[in-house]
């Protein structure tokens, strides 16, 4: 089963990272996202801009164009690994390992994927 | 809450971000500055004994919020000796408590905290370096000596110069009360333009300043992210975020191995931060969605523009033009007018550059700028000896060594064609 697995943390914290420090925590990640790879585990993986950057899209019969994310919440989406898993229980485990990896605040949020269409664009 | 006890650095990171809402909050409270950064110190405190051993709490700005206001009316009750002393079993209790109030303190709140507090560093009668000052020591939560380096001056004068400034905003006159539409729009702007004029500190740096100032772009970026994401629909706060980011995008291509000034056209673009441009252009695409036009938003256009271009044949000097003719509209001003010049001259050539800005010749004379870009074009005319004359003016009027040094490399092109 396809799992998405949402990073959620606080942005502002994430992003007062310094180069060296952020290099870092991706160093350690990668450690886990290389593992998975090999094992032919990973789908794709993407980290997104920070939720001033983001512009939100309501549906409607006049579809209205919003400043932001649509929630207010403390912690924002930061990123998303696609991974494929057993079942929840390894989607659990893979989710721990990439928490300690981390080693910051913030949750993941486990999805199990209903369609997945891997796509061809190159990077941003 | 989480079981595992949080690292070092992620508390650190989170009392710093933390400062703006928080301080801007218990200032709500007291109506006191001091009282207000003491209270957030006292919280800070107790938040490094409480969060390693208890986790984090999940409101980590409610938190320090409820702490801060809590100890300090602890203390005055007890200097009141009306109450008895608290004890540390209350004080864990507080983190149930976090919820509701999570729930009162919500976004309207702190965004008018949070502009409240970098509204009063704008005082009027404060000097543009003094609002800076104190805008990175009360709001960013820099030590003296952090910024005195900045500055240029010794901690002990920093001290004064922030001393001083704190005494002239604590006259009483502070704006408590909620601002209506009018009024938040002009502290907007400003926030703003002192968010700006910090930005600048940092960009305008060259040699072995960069170091210690460069730190300021990212403080300025941090508090314009953040007054962003309290006013998310204010096209001009996205351009000036926009800005920001495009041209701090360029920091590592801006000098050589001696400090040196590498202007834009011969940067190494491959040493452009991509992340920082994507935001960037971004965000100006969101401003120009609003169709409220205004000067931040054209300037991070213009970067935009730059940006884009992966080779500096490659830009669009023609709308580059376009975009400086609605700036000089809207904001009129030489200075725009003579960077209007540049991009004519390259579309135009520069002749007509040159016309644009000979009427300017009174009141740029005392400008580096001018008498630099008016030799480049006398120089690209061939009238040579009106070159020279004018980057000898440019030179005595440089305001730095990378700035003469740029000029000389032209005198050099002069000498020997």
């Amino acid at each position: 089963m396809l799992y998405a697995i949402l990073c959620y943390d606080n942005e502002d914290v994430v992003g007062s990272w310094s180069k060296e420090e952020d290099d870092a925590v991706i160093g350690k990640l990668s450690v886990v996202t290389e593992k998975l790879a090999h094992a032919g585990r990973l789908g794709p993986v993407f980290r997104l801009l920070p939720t001033t950057a983001a512009t939100t899209v309501r549906k409607g019969r006049e579809a209205l164009v919003l400043d932001g994310p649509f929630a207010e919440t403390k912690e924002q989406l930061l990123g998303v690994y696609i991974v494929d898993c057993e079942g929840l229980e390894e989607a659990v485990e893979t989710a721990q390992e990439l928490a300690r990896a981390s080693s910051t605040n913030g949750c993941y949020e486990l999805r199990p994927l209903s369609l997945f269409m891997p796509g061809a664009v190159a990077g941003p | 809450m989480n079981a595992e006890p949080p690292d070092p650095t992620w508390i650190d990171r989170t009392l710093v971000c933390a400062r703006p809402q928080v301080v801007g909050a218990l200032l709500r409270y007291f109506r006191d500055l001091e009282k207000a950064e003491e209270a957030f110190q006292e919280a800070c405190l107790r938040a490094l004994g409480h969060w390693p051993r208890n986790g984090p709490p999940r409101d980590p700005v409610a938190w320090l919020i409820m702490v801060g206001r809590n100890v300090t009316l602890d203390h005055v009750r007890r200097q009141a000796r009306q109450q008895p002393l608290p004890d540390e079993a209350l004080l864990s209790e507080l983190e149930d408590a976090e919820t509701p109030l999570a729930d009162r303190l919500d976004n309207a709140d702190y965004r008018d905290d949070v502009l409240r507090l970098l509204f009063i560093c704008c005082h009027p009668d404060l000097p543009a370096t003094q609002q800076i000052a104190l805008a990175l020591r009360i709001v960013c939560g820099l030590s003296v000596s952090q910024i005195a380096r900045a500055f240029l001056v010794t901690d002990s004068a920093m001290e004064q110069r922030i001393t001083r400034a704190k005494g002239r905003i604590g006259g009483g006159d502070a704006p408590f009360e909620t601002p209506g539409p009018v009024e938040r729009a002009e502290r907007l702007e400003s926030v703003a333009a002192m968010l700006y004029l910090l930005f600048n500190e940092g960009y305008s740096a060259s040699g072995e300043q960069v170091r210690d100032r460069a730190p300021l772009c990212d403080e300025a970026i941090r508090l314009t992210r953040l007054l962003l994401r309290l006013f998310p629909a204010e096209p001009e706060i996205m351009g000036l975020l926009s800005l920001m980011l495009l041209q701090h995008a360029r920091q590592k291509a801006r000098f050589d191995a001696d400090g040196g000034i590498i202007l834009l056209e011969a940067q190494d673009r491959r040493l452009w931060n991509r992340t920082m441009i994507t935001e960037g252009t971004a965000l100006i695409d969101k401003a120009v969605r609003h169709r409220r036009r205004g000067p931040y938003q054209f300037q991070a256009a213009i970067a935009a523009l730059h940006a884009r271009a992966s080779n500096p044949q490659d830009t669009d000097w023609r709308q580059i033009e376009l975009l400086y003719r609605g700036l000089e509209q809207i904001q009129p001003s030489p200075v725009v007018t003579l960077n209007r010049a540049v991009a004519l001259s390259k579309v135009a050539g520069p002749a007509a550059a040159l016309e644009l800005i000979d009427p300017l010749a009174d009141r740029l004379d005392g400008y580096f700028h001018y008498h630099g870009v008016r030799g480049a074009f006398l120089m690209q005319m061939d009238r040579r000896g009106e070159a020279r004359v004018a980057f000898d003016r440019a030179i005595a009027r440089a305001r730095t060594p990378a700035e003469a040094a740029q000029i000389r490399q032209y005198l050099d092109q002069l000498a020997n064609p």
